[in-house]
């Protein structure tokens, strides 16, 4: 069947920090404006508005998405929140997606918005209350626990040695160095410096690990006849999947992500990709944790099993390496405002392919990128594949 | 928008005023295997996309979004959630099928407002923090302020929105499914006691527990999979600003403009002709009132008196909540808007038992979010 083609016009982000002067609503806002600003329209060329935000025990706002309503832009519009925890920020893209593409409406702002910094003393103790209230929240579980139980299981299962997954952190923190809103690009950074940080949660090591960080991104959605008016550089979404997992996370193979492989398939049949490691220039997978990122390539079928830290020692996934991987610098070195992060990720892609991405463009043109996003209890995977 | 999107199957657990014998999980899992065998379907091979509607805060759970899948038969496949009512993640799951790439979608909201000891005080947790919150105010002291206002401007009385209740009440006596029916009278309304002044305690929706489930299908499957498909004709959406400082406290202007949008897509213009019943958010019974006129059913002032005179009864002119409402059938939370299309299915269907209305072809469905928002969603159907 034929799709209604949509164009990504225009994106905005703010300084991902770790403690926001702004309020939530004023993050919302300035990201939205900063969208809409960069492709010339205003709030009312837009026919409808997608928001995507992470837990609403973060903001401590039951109903985030009702208090954030009037920040994004969507007063008198038709409003909807879209939740899939830290899939969330690529999954509003999805969710703006078929706004538009159901012919419903020509334009669709989306914004993302995540203020981590509310959460007091540290959003962690949210984090608690994620788990299963019988089986789980009794034992006082923590992420940062069972990242390393994955984390284990993906190196005990390929021999991996942490100095491996370490070189995720150093090329992570070293791209975000050029980024204009990263929070912990370092240029300087060491494998030994990630080695020697002080240990979460055997094998997580703080230097593995993004930061809290409060920020905004936003976009701008359009159809097809109007994306060709609004500017010469349209960037089409060519295919969206997601794929959820069983909520029974201890049951499953911890050493390879299913969802995102389903949630990859499912978006290269749509895009027509019959072999992604060729077909795809450009990757902003979820980097949450260094190992994630490499679990994610594998997932995406980019790298073989086992194989993405061999291509990362190999220089493969550096900026100008054959398959750049997160040349933003990702949630490790930008940051991770949850469904903020997701979005940035979409937004980099976008940049990347228009060729504007200042310090951080990849050299050779690349025509397609693909951002994908994680969350739930290690259970979600969201892709947008974008090309132009 | 006709005959692209239909309703296919749908099923129901609860409701319930309490429901202590099973979990959410087992009342999702109720609902979903009767939508699924009115349907037809497998939802491991048939089903492209599955939507559900919760609230963090609701749940007792961040994250809600990661229990979802395994009762719904719908583990490794394409499922999210909608933070917003009902019939937003009715709207989510009608997109999808438009855009060509989705032949079936399944839809779920639940309640299991049983569990929330302190409802008030998660639903406080919904005022803006800085400027609202440190009031302390128990949150139905914006209903009570809203309702003061349309009174005023209007001037509806109090009497008629009493019979609001009395009427949705005793719709509900004929409704199997409802949690809260009774037999009262304008009186005793009246003399419930104040919940925030004017409004009374028999005026407020009491809550219940509940799960809905319904399967959306593209226009060529619904026909392949059933006899009566109820058909889509038109959706919207809205939010008016969420201050209570500078937001419009007479009228629904979310309603207006909600129900605008769907009556374009519907291509109707006399939503009084064309519309033969409606199921309308009654969360607090001036609520049905003030929306039957944002709605476009009469005129600012009218709806009060047409429930006065009983053309919104079941064998009125314009039946609203055969179904007994969220004042009935009771409160459901995030899935209460999801119950009003529930109803509208079953009289289209012919299949709403002794509260059947005779002749109807179109329905209106309509759920806002409930206080302090002013977020509201509509969804016209026809058989």
């Amino acid at each position: 069947m034929t799709m209604r083609r949509v164009a990504i016009v225009g994106a905005g982000m703010t300084k991902f920090v770790r403690r926001a002067q702004e309020t939530a609503k004023e993050l919302a806002w300035e990201a939205a404006k900063m969208a809409l600003d960069s492709c010339e329209m205003t709030l009312d060329d837009i026919e409808a508005v997608s928001m995507g935000t992470a837990p609403d025990s973060f903001d401590g706002v039951h109903m985030k998405g009702e208090y954030l309503s009037d920040g994004a832009g969507a007063w008198g519009k038709p409003y909807m929140r879209c939740y899939v925890g830290g899939g969330t920020g690529v999954f509003s893209v999805i969710h703006g997606w078929y706004h538009v593409a159901s012919g419903v409406f020509d334009t669709c702002l989306v914004v993302c918005e995540e203020k981590m910094s509310c959460c007091q003393p540290h959003p962690q103790g949210a984090f608690l209350t994620i788990f299963d209230h019988t089986t789980e929240r009794p034992l006082w579980p923590n992420l940062l626990w069972i990242f390393a139980l994955e984390m284990n299981a993906y190196m005990s299962r390929y021999g991996l040695k942490k100095e491996d997954i370490a070189l995720v952190s150093v090329k992570n923190k070293r791209n975000a160095a050029d980024h204009p809103c990263a929070l912990l690009g370092d240029p300087n950074i060491t494998v030994e410096d990630v080695l020697n940080s002080e240990v979460l949660a055997w094998p997580v090591q703080r230097l593995d690990v993004s930061p809290v960080t409060d920020g905004a991104v936003a976009i701008v959605l359009a159809a097809d006849h109007v994306a060709r008016r609004v500017t010469d550089k349209p960037v089409w979404i060519e295919g969206v999947g997601w794929s959820l997992d069983t909520a029974y996370w201890a049951n499953r193979d911890l050493s390879y992500p299913t969802y995102v492989e389903e949630a990859a398939r499912m978006a290269y049949k749509m895009a027509g990709i019959t072999e992604p490691r060729k077909q795809i220039h450009i990757v902003e997978p979820y980097d949450p944790f260094d190992y994630k990122e490499l679990h994610h390539l594998e997932g995406l079928l980019l790298f073989d099993k086992g194989k993405a830290p061999e291509a990362t020692a190999l220089g493969i996934t550096q900026r100008d390496g054959d398959l750049p991987v997160c040349p933003s610098g990702g949630l490790l070195g930008v940051g991770n405002p949850i469904a903020a992060a997701g979005l940035m990720k979409v937004a980099e892609i976008f940049w990347q392919l228009r060729g504007e991405a200042g310090k951080r463009q990849v050299p050779g043109n690349p025509k397609r990128g693909l951002a994908q996003a994680w969350g739930d209890l290690m259970q979600v995977g969201t892709v947008v594949i974008l090309g132009v | 928008m006709n005959n692209q999107v239909a309703i296919v199957g749908v099923g129901v657990s609860g409701f319930r005023s309490i429901t202590p014998d099973l979990s959410y999980k087992e009342m999702m899992f109720e609902a979903a295997v009767k939508a699924y065998e009115e349907a037809g379907i497998d939802p491991r091979k048939d089903v492209s996309s599955f939507v559900t509607v919760a609230e963090d805060f609701n749940e007792g759970t961040s994250i809600f979004d990661e229990y979802v899948p395994d009762q719904l038969g719908a583990v490794l496949r394409p499922v999210h959630t909608i933070s917003s009512e009902g019939i937003h993640g009715f709207i989510a799951a009608v997109l999808q099928i438009l855009t060509g790439q989705f032949d079936i979608v399944v839809v779920e909201a639940h309640s299991k407002a049983s569990n929330i000891i302190t409802k008030s005080h998660v639903l406080a947790y919904a005022f803006d923090p800085v400027f609202n919150r440190p009031l302390a105010l128990h949150p139905y002291f914006v209903a009570g302020m809203e309702m003061n206002r349309y009174l005023f401007e209007t001037g509806t009385t109090h009497e008629q929105c009493a019979k609001v209740v009395v009427k949705n009440k005793s719709n509900a006596l004929l409704n199997p499914i409802a949690a809260h029916p009774a037999k009262v009278g304008i009186k005793d309304v009246l003399a419930s006691g104040p919940v925030a002044e004017p409004l009374t305690r028999l005026e407020v929706a009491p809550h219940a527990d509940g799960a809905i489930v319904m399967v959306l299908a593209s226009g060529e499957t619904a026909r392949a999979l059933t006899d009566k498909p109820i058909w889509v004709r038109g959706i919207g959406w809205a939010n008016d600003t969420f201050w209570l400082e500078s937001r419009s406290w007479g009228q629904a202007r979310y309603a207006h403009l909600a129900a605008r949008m769907a009556y374009r897509m519907a291509g109707i213009r006399y939503p009084r002709k064309e519309i033969d019943f409606a199921e309308i958010d009654d969360t607090f019974a001036y609520k049905e009132l003030q929306h039957m006129e944002a709605l476009g059913f009469c005129q600012p002032g009218e709806a009060g008196m047409l429930t006065e005179e009983g053309a919104t009864e079941l064998d009125g002119d314009l039946p609203v909540n055969p179904s007994g409402g969220s004042l009935g059938e009771g409160h459901l939370l995030d899935a209460t808007g999801l119950a009003r299309v529930l109803e509208v299915v079953l009289q289209l269907r012919g299949e709403a038992g002794k509260r059947q209305l005779e002749g109807v072809e179109t329905g209106l469905a309509f759920g806002w979010r409930g206080v302090p928002t002013t977020s509201g969603a509509a969804a016209i159907l026809s058989s």
